[in-house]
């Protein structure tokens, strides 16, 4: 069997109603944009989960190493004064 | 070199054991992914074939009513397939190998897909006991480890409920109606109540993969504890329209507060797998037919990315 061809991977991001973020529902499979967003259509929204789509091509995502994860996340974690708790407010002060 | 995988073997396994979903790039052992490709593309494939048997009644659907249901249900099915072929992707295989893999026969399906759709009934009987049991084990499934397997079933439980209440409908319009298709609706139960069982696998006692599937957590549930799951469930539903299970070892079990159930007949549970049961032929012939008569249409699809991409360029 000669390998058949399944045409490209696309990632498929959708927005549940407008104002919301756009979340990763899957993958699909298609010869150009548009038949990458009508398949996503047909794939992951049969019942009105969402009002807009985005279709990546797979190979165009770029993903962070879980293997970095230590290095390349740990800046975060000690850097407390980025939190709104990390502050002292005067006594008495209100609204803030 | 061995020292660095067993670090890798320790710290994967400790990661399980905290309840951390395993996503596509983490570091996994051989082994894990080779099960959860070889679980995830047969659980794809069942989707795909399952969408058979049902595809048989389309055009002699009793109702407009009832074939609308039937289109979406089947379509559905379709969806559940490409739900879980892309994440068996993720792990590195490509769709091409997984059909290889269907026609060749090194990938199975779900058994119960070789049994054929003989009357109006057997829809009903599909959608209430083998959608059913499917559902049974795909909630179990919703907390496999891996991420991708784990949201594909998230999606796909939130769609089967409508299958299986579309069947029970079936069944009880039938048991409310002549004594002929009362008769139908008893027939097409008889018929699918013990391949239904069967869905779950072999005995606990004698299942072969589960070790491993447990210690990483792929599976949540055992067979039995699911089977069991099922049947209680199931036979509740079958009295208030009147069915009749066909076990007459079938029995409430007071003490253990479910049902006994008599002895499954695992010799046609292999004879069927093994290749020989109604409709295993039908149903790979016509995948590999459709597939084949398909191919002109990706590489018609592939001609016109080709020419589209040359005209930007020029
Ligand atoms: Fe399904
Ligand atoms: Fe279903």
């Amino acid at each position: 069997m000669t390998a058949d061809n399944q045409l490209d991977v696309w990632e498929v991001f959708m927005q549940s109603k407008p104002g919301a973020n756009y979340i990763h529902a899957g993958s699909i499979h298609a010869s150009d944009k548009q038949m990458a967003l009508q398949n996503a259509r047909d794939t992951y929204c049969r019942r009105g989960e969402g009002t807009s789509i985005w279709v990546v091509p797979s190979s165009a995502i770029v993903a962070s190493n879980p293997e970095d994860n230590g290095m390349f996340f740990d800046p975060a974690n000690d850097k407390i004064y980025r939190h709104p708790t990390f502050y002292v407010m005067p006594e008495g002060a209100k609204a803030i | 070199m061995e020292q660095a995988q067993d670090t890798l073997l320790r710290e994967f396994e400790e990661k399980i054991e905290c309840g951390f979903a395993i996503e596509p790039k983490d570091r996994m052992p051989a082994g894990y992914r080779k099960h959860l490709v070889r679980q995830m593309s047969q659980h794809a494939h069942s989707e795909v074939i399952g969408m058979q048997p049902e595809g048989n009644w389309v055009t002699r659907a009793p109702s407009l009513r009832a074939k609308q249901i039937l289109l979406a249900k089947i379509q559905d099915e379709g969806g559940h397939g490409l739900y879980l072929y892309s994440a068996a992707e993720t792990l590195g295989v490509s769709r091409d190998e997984l059909i290889e893999q269907l026609h060749t026969g090194k990938a199975k399906y779900s058994n119960i897909f070789n049994y054929p759709a003989l009357s109006w009934a057997d829809i009903g009987a599909i959608g209430w006991l083998v959608d059913g049991a499917a559902i049974v084990n795909q909630v179990s499934l919703q907390r496999t480890s891996y991420g991708p397997y784990s949201r594909a079933m998230v999606r796909i439980c939130k769609e089967e409920s409508f299958h299986q209440r579309q069947g029970y409908e079936i069944m009880a319009k039938m048991m409310a109606g002549t004594a002929d298709q009362k008769a139908m609706a008893q027939d097409a139960m008889n018929r699918w109540w013990w391949p239904s069982l069967m869905m779950f696998g072999p005995h606990d006692s004698d299942s072969p993969h589960t070790g491993d599937a447990f210690k990483w957590k792929i599976k949540r549930h055992s067979n039995d504890e699911l089977r069991q799951k099922f049947i209680d469930k199931t036979v509740q539903q079958a009295e208030v329209i009147g069915l009749t299970i066909p076990d007459k070892d079938l029995k409430w079990n007071e003490e253990k507060k479910c049902y006994d159930h008599g002895e499954i007949n695992w010799e046609e549970f292999s004879r069927v797998i093994g290749g020989d049961g109604p409709c295993n032929k039908q149903r790979m012939e016509h995948h590999i037919s459709v597939h084949n008569e398909g191919a002109w249409v990706r590489e018609a699809a592939e001609a016109y990315s080709a020419k589209q991409q040359y005209s930007k360029n020029v």
